[in-house]
C-alpha cells in the first residue's frame, strides 16, 4: 500500500506540475525515480515535523499541493499544533501520508505505534481523514487527493495487505462503499480491518448470521447517508478499528447515530485496541489476535452480542 | 549574560518622531478601546513594521492578494496591534476598524487571522510558526521563478521555540536569499528578562551558525531600518537574519522595560494621563 501510494505521488506529480512530494528523512531510495524526473519537486527536509508542515503551508499558499510523507506517529504527535493552525486554520491542500497506521510497526514499540492518529486529525475542523484497505485503492485513492480543497490526513496500512477492494466500486472521499448488504448484522470498517470483516462475515455466515459490511475508508467526512441507509433492519451494529475506543470510528459511528436518531439507537457493539499504549511487540497480526481483532473473535464477539441483544429499536425499522 | 549591543543602548535613547509617535497612537486607542492588548509587544516591533510598510515592501494596499507582492508574515502574533495601526495607515482597511479591535464582529483580533483582515498573510498567534511558513514562500517563489521577498518578523521570547530553528536549518539549506528573519529583541519577555527565561546569547552567532548572513541595527532607528532593509540580501545565496534591538513598550515611559505591560487589560485614567504625556493626545 505505501509503495503505491508513493508511486501514486510520482504518477501525479507527472500529470500536475502543483504536485511535491517532501519528506523527513524517510528509508533510502523513496521515490528515486522522482527525485531523477523531477528532482525540483522531490523534497527530503530531514526530521522536523513542526517545520515541515509549516513549510507545505507556504507552499500551498502558493499553489503547490505538497504530499508530506513520514510515520504517523510524527505526522500527528509531533507535529499537532503546525497541522491544526498551519493546514487546518488555512485550509489548505497539503496531503499528509503517514506510514504505518495502527499496529503496522509493532516491534518498534509505542513510539511507533499510531493508535490515536484518526481521533486527534478527525477532531480539526476543516481535516479529511482517509483509510485506505489496500493498494489498490490506495490507488484509486489518491487520484482524488490532487484537486480535494483542505487538509487530508492519509493513513496508510502496512503494504502486502491482501487485496479485497474492487475497481467497480471506484473511490470518492467521503462515500463508503457496501461490500456486503447488511443482515442480522452490520459491520462497519475502516483500513485493514475490512479483510477481518470479510472473513468474520465468512465465519458468521457458517453459523448462520448474515452480516453486512459497510467500508467506511473515509472517517471524516462520515457518510451518513451510507449509514443510515446500511442500518435499517439489522440486529446489531458493530465498529471495527485498529485504534483506541475514544474518537475513531466507533466513536463517528456512535456521535452520527445520536445526531441523526436520537433516542432510537440500535445495539452496537464497538471493537476497538483497549485505551492503553501497546506494550507487546510481535506484529501487527499478532497484536490485533491479542486484543480481539482477529476475524475469529470478531466473529465470535458479535455472536455472543447478538444472541444477548435485545429486539432492535423501531426507528431501525422505519423507511 | 546579555551582550550589550551599541544598538541596544542606542534603542533606549533614541527619539521617536512624529509618524512614529501616531501609530503609537493609533494602537493605543485600540487598547484604550478594547480595554486590552498586548502593548509592550507591539510598541517595541512598531518602527520594524514602519518601514517595512512604508519602505520596503513591494505592495499595493488596493491588490493585496497580487501574485508579485512582497510577503510578510508577523509571526510573533501577539504584537499585532501595530501590524494593525499600519495596515490601516497604509489603506487595506478603514482605521475606523481599530476601534473595534477584539470585539466580537470586528476583523481585529488579538492575534492576526488570515483571511479575516486584508493584508495579513499567516493566522499566527502560537508561537514558532511563521519562519517555516515563510520558508515554503520563499520556496515556492524559486520554484516559480518569482522575484517577491518574504520577511518574518519574530519575537526573541518567541525563538525559545525549537520549530523556529528547524525552520533556520531549512532556509539555509535551500540558500533563500529571498527570505528576511526580523528579530524583535526586546530582551523582555512574558515573565521576565530573555536572559532569566531561556538566554538567547551569543544570538548573532547563532543565526549565524545557523546558514544566515546577520545584520544588528537599533530597531526604532528608522533611517537604520531602512538602510539595513534595503540591501537584503545582505549576502548572496543565504538568508538575512536582521536582529534589530529594541525596547518593550518603547515611547511609553512607564512601559519601556516593565513586563507588567506585556498584555493590559484596563488602561486607568492616570496611565491615559500619562499616554497623553508621551505620545500626545488620543
Amino acid at each position: 500500500m505505501r509503495n503505491t501510494a508513493m508511486n501514486m505521488v510520482h504518477k501525479l506529480a507527472a500529470r500536475d506540475e502543483r504536485v511535491l512530494y517532501i519528506g523527513s528523512d524517510p528509508g533510502a531510495g523513496t521515490l528515486r525515480a522522482m527525485s531523477k524526473e523531477f528532482p525540483k519537486r522531490h523534497l527530503i527536509e530531514g526530521i522536523s515535523e513542526a517545520h515541515i508542515i509549516g513549510m507545505s503551508a507556504g507552499l500551498a499558499m502558493e499553489g503547490f499541493v505538497p504530499y508530506v510523507n513520514t510515520i504517523a506517529t510524527f505526522l500527528t504527535r509531533r507535529c499537532y499544533e503546525q497541522v491544526a493552525v498551519d493546514l487546518c486554520l488555512h485550509n489548505l491542500p497539503v496531503r499528509l501520508i503517514a506510514n504505518g497506521g495502527g499496529l503496522v510497526y509493532a516491534p518498534l514499540g509505542p513510539t511507533h505505534q499510531a493508535i490515536e492518529d484518526i481521533a486527534i486529525m478527525r477532531a480539526l475542523p476543516n481535516m479529511t481523514v482517509i483509510c485506505p484497505c489496500d493498494a489498490d485503492e490506495a490507488a484509486r485513492m489518491m487520484e482524488r487527493t490532487l484537486d480535494w480543497k483542505g487538509p487530508i490526513y492519509i493513513r496508510l496500512g502496512k503494504g502486502g495487505d491482501a487485496i479485497v477492494s474492487k475497481a467497480e466500486h471506484g473511490f470518492e472521499i467521503g462515500k463508503a462503499i457496501l461490500m456486503r448488504p447488511p443482515g442480522d448484522v452490520l459491520m462497519v470498517t475502516t483500513g485493514i480491518m475490512l479483510q477481518r470483516a470479510l472473513a468474520a462475515a465468512d465465519l458468521l455466515a457458517a453459523q448462520g448470521i448474515r452480516a453486512g459490511i459497510l467500508h467506511m475508508h473515509t472517517v471524516k467526512p462520515l457518510d451518513t447517508e451510507a449509514l443510515l441507509q446500511a442500518i435499517r433492519g439489522v440486529k446489531l451494529l458493530a465498529t471495527l478499528e485498529e485504534h483506541v475506543p475514544s474518537g475513531g470510528l466507533g466513536s463517528a459511528v456512535a456521535e452520527t447515530l445520536i445526531d441523526k436518531l436520537g433516542s432510537g439507537l440500535p445495539a452496537m457493539l464497538r471493537l476497538s485496541l483497549p485505551d492503553r499504549f501497546m506494550h507487546n511487540y510481535g506484529s501487527q497480526d499478532s497484536l490485533l489476535k491479542k486484543h480481539g481483532l482477529s476475524a475469529g473473535a470478531i466473529a465470535t464477539s458479535i455472536e455472543r452480542t447478538l444472541a444477548a441483544s435485545p429486539t432492535p429499536s423501531p426507528q431501525l425499522h422505519s423507511t | 549574560m546579555i551582550q550589550i549591543s551599541p544598538h541596544a543602548e542606542a534603542a533606549l535613547t533614541c527619539t521617536l518622531d512624529e509618524r512614529s509617535l501616531y501609530l503609537r497612537r493609533l494602537v493605543l486607542g485600540s487598547v484604550r478601546s478594547a480595554g486590552r492588548g498586548h502593548v509592550g509587544p507591539a510598541l517595541s516591533l512598531i518602527e520594524m513594521v514602519r518601514v517595512l510598510y512604508d519602505d520596503v515592501l513591494r505592495i499595493d494596499p488596493q491588490n493585496p492578494q497580487d501574485p508579485h507582492r512582497d510577503r510578510a508574515i508577523l509571526s510573533k502574533g501577539h504584537g499585532c496591534l501595530a501590524l494593525y495601526a499600519l495596515l490601516a495607515d497604509r489603506g487595506f482597511f478603514p482605521l475606523s476598524e481599530l476601534d473595534g479591535f477584539c470585539g466580537s464582529d470586528s476583523i481585529l483580533g488579538g492575534h492576526p487571522e488570515y483571511g479575516m483582515v486584508p493584508g495579513v498573510e499567516a493566522s499566527t498567534g502560537a508561537l514558532g510558526h511563521g519562519l517555516s511558513i515563510g520558508v515554503g514562500l520563499a520556496l515556492a517563489a524559486r520554484m516559480r521563478d518569482r522575484s517577491y521577498r518574504t520577511f518574518v518578523l519574530l519575537g526573541d521570547g518567541e525563538i525559545n521555540e525549537g520549530s523556529v530553528w528547524e525552520a533556520a536549518m531549512g532556509a539555509a539549506k535551500h540558500g533563500l536569499d529571498n527570505l528576511v528573519a526580523m528579530i524583535d529583541y526586546n530582551k523582555l519577555q512574558s515573565y521576565g528578562p530573555t536572559d532569566y527565561v531561556l538566554p538567547l546569547e551569543p544570538l548573532a552567532d547563532k543565526w549565524r551558525s545557523f546558514g544566515f548572513a546577520v545584520q544588528e541595527v537599533n530597531g526604532h532607528d528608522v533611517s537604520a531600518l531602512r538602510t539595513v532593509l534595503k540591501q537584503v540580501p545582505a549576502v548572496p545565496g543565504k538568508p538575512t537574519a536582521v536582529i534589530c534591538h529594541t525596547v518593550k513598550g518603547k515611547g511609553l515611559p512607564a512601559a519601556e522595560s516593565n513586563a507588567d505591560w506585556h498584555h493590559k487589560n484596563k488602561l486607568s485614567d492616570s496611565e491615559l494621563d500619562a499616554i497623553r504625556v508621551a505620545v500626545g493626545d488620543f
